[in-house]
């Protein structure tokens, strides 16, 4: 199985790496050298939680940006340009090449998401950050970062495989926005004396995939403690809804004719 | 007995037309026939005809409406049954950011080899297709002769049993159409059975061991090239010489051609004796007469009666 999986995974990171996907870490690491000489300059005392909330925001949002936009043209552009043509001509099932883009993307994120990593380590030393055992809540934000784009990044390729990159785009970052204020809209439905919109809420809180509490970076910045049993918790829910989600694409997709 | 190579059971295949209430438009007609083991089988047919339909069906890129196909006795829905089949897309296109050594190396890893037998496979199908220099370079730089090549290297490159080339001489200049028929009687030298579709008429006639004709969705006949063309001789060729000083009879004059000292008549097959005598009566030295075969190109248009390949669609309502 991972002998027609591992080779579309690298094929999809090769791809990634010479379309110079990589390059916005470039960008990133202006952004961290700009900001840690700023920050430098105009707080006084927070240095380090202002170093940390935008290295850490910036390592979402440059990811995000990555796994939807790639993540939405992972089998469109494969069916567009007919190169799954010769792929699928191949011994190889079609859920065996969409796990193999979906862990191809994942990898190239992880390893945007490292470099960035220590990009963000860099300007956090910069500004005199010293590394106390608090620290690791970090480490686990940026887990619970990657955790959103493994579940993004399902979700953009489910709709990459029966929808144009346009629609895909949109409603993966419907889903993401709705997502992210999960917990907002659950509380709003508890409120309201209207079932209808009890029930609504209900269900987006429960259907929607929980981006809220995916997100540390407040904690991270103020060097709270994360508890295990969240870090269990998000791991879980990630991968059950991502293996739901490549289920059903691998559902959608092995049906399709390809035009 | 051993199984047929590609056993085609009326595959029929329609798809729907139109956005809002869309129309079921039939592209492949309860196609049947059978392809034997080591035999080359073309798959003739105007643009639209339903060739590339066909092909699809049988890699598994579209499901028939109805009926099945079996390759060397396997279901197409067993992907098991692609480690024996090698298959080239109609105007293929790779992933252009490799290099085509790196593609060769990139399908091959699908068929379980070692790395070394990898390498050695990925060289030896570079040099059969005649791209050992250009190995190194990515194919966004390649012609479109040149990605036909690597898209035959790579159909060929596990050694299967069977090849399916969909259009393989297109876009190719003359010499590359000529390589590719060596590669594809090379694989018949082989044993392999090829199966490939084209409209270039003359190529089927030259490689082709028997041929489907295939119009507007539905099959028109299966043979051997000259089984299949059932024209009949409509023309005669008549090659003269004649004697100084004496002229043709003006009424030949317009269906002759001058060939040096040579000159060649055609008349129509009624016509022969009694243009036979006026030229007796010029005195000219008569070389040979000699029936004009139709090709399979004037079978084709005959066929096809010059008709639009999809007027003969049907529209299924359902």
């Amino acid at each position: 199985m991972s002998a027609t999986i591992g080779p579309v995974a690298v094929n999809t990171f090769r791809e990634a790496v010479r379309d110079r996907v990589l390059y916005n870490l470039v960008l990133f690491a202006l952004l961290m050298i700009g900001a840690a000489i700023l920050v430098g300059q105009v707080s006084i005392g927070i240095e380090q939680l202002v170093i940390v909330n935008l290295g850490l925001t910036a390592i979402s949002l440059f990811g995000l940006v990555m796994s939807i936009f790639i993540g939405v043209g992972l089998v469109y552009k494969e069916i567009e340009r007919r190169t799954l043509y010769s792929l699928l001509a191949k011994p190889i099932h079609r859920w065996q090449f969409l796990v193999g883009k979906y862990a191809g993307l994942l990898l190239t994120l992880g390893v945007n998401t490292a470099f960035m990593t220590l990009g963000l380590a860099a300007a956090f030393f910069f500004v005199g950050g010293r590394v106390a055992r608090a620290d690791v809540s970090i480490l686990v934000a940026i887990y619970f970062i990657l955790l959103e784009f493994a579940l993004v990044t399902a979700l953009a390729l489910f709709f990459s495989c029966f929808s144009s990159p346009m629609l895909s785009t949109l409603f993966t970052l419907g889903i993401y926005i709705t997502g992210v204020f999960a917990n907002d809209i659950h509380e709003v439905g508890e409120f309201t004396q209207n079932a209808a919109v009890l029930w609504l809420t209900r269900a987006i809180y429960f259907v929607i995939p929980n981006f809220h509490n995916l997100n540390a970076i407040a904690a991270a910045g103020h060097k709270e403690a994360i508890p295990l049993s969240l870090i269990w918790q998000n791991t879980l829910y990630a991968v059950l809804y991502a293996t739901l989600l490549l289920i059903a694409a691998a559902a959608v997709f092995s049906r399709r004719n390809l035009k | 007995m051993s199984a047929p190579a590609i056993e085609i059971l009326g595959l029929t295949k329609d798809y729907p037309v139109g956005f809002w209430r869309p129309k079921m438009r039939r592209s492949l007609d309860n196609l049947s026939f059978e392809v034997r083991e080591g035999e080359v089988f073309g798959f003739l047919g105007p643009n639209g005809a339903g060739k590339t339909t066909t092909m699809k069906l049988l890699m598994g890129l579209i499901f028939p409406t109805s009926g099945t196909a079996r390759i060397r006795g396997r279901s197409i829905d067993d992907i098991g049954m692609h480690t024996e089949i090698g298959y080239l897309p109609e105007q293929p296109y790779f992933y252009d950011y490799l290099t085509a050594r790196e593609l060769l190396n990139y399908y091959a890893q699908f068929s379980n080899y070692s790395a070394s037998e990898r390498r050695e496979r990925v060289e030896k199908n570079l040099e059969r297709v005649g791209l050992s220099a250009a190995g190194d370079v990515q194919l966004r730089n390649f012609s479109k002769g040149m990605l036909q090549r690597v898209g035959i290297a790579q159909a060929i490159l596990h050694d299967p049993p069977v090849v399916i080339l969909d259009e393989p001489m297109s876009g190719l200049d003359p010499v590359g159409r000529r390589e590719v028929r060596d590669i594809i009687l090379d694989l018949r030298k082989q044993g392999r059975t090829v199966f490939f579709s084209t409209h270039i008429l003359s190529d089927a006639e030259m490689l082709c061991d028997r041929v489907a004709v295939l119009a507007s969705g539905k099959l028109q006949g299966v043979g051997a090239p000259r089984e299949v063309v059932t024209l009949q001789a409509q023309a005669m060729e008549i090659l003269i010489e004649t004697r100084e000083g004496r002229a043709l009879p003006a009424a030949l004059a317009g269906q002759s051609t001058r060939i040096g000292p040579r000159t060649r008549i055609t008349v129509p097959e009624q016509q022969l004796y009694s243009v036979l005598e006026e030229l007796r009566g010029c005195e000219a030295r008569i070389l040979s007469v000699s029936p004009v075969h139709p090709t399979l190109e004037d079978y084709f248009f005959t066929l096809v009666g010059g008709s639009a390949p999809q007027r003969g669609l049907e529209e299924i309502s359902r």
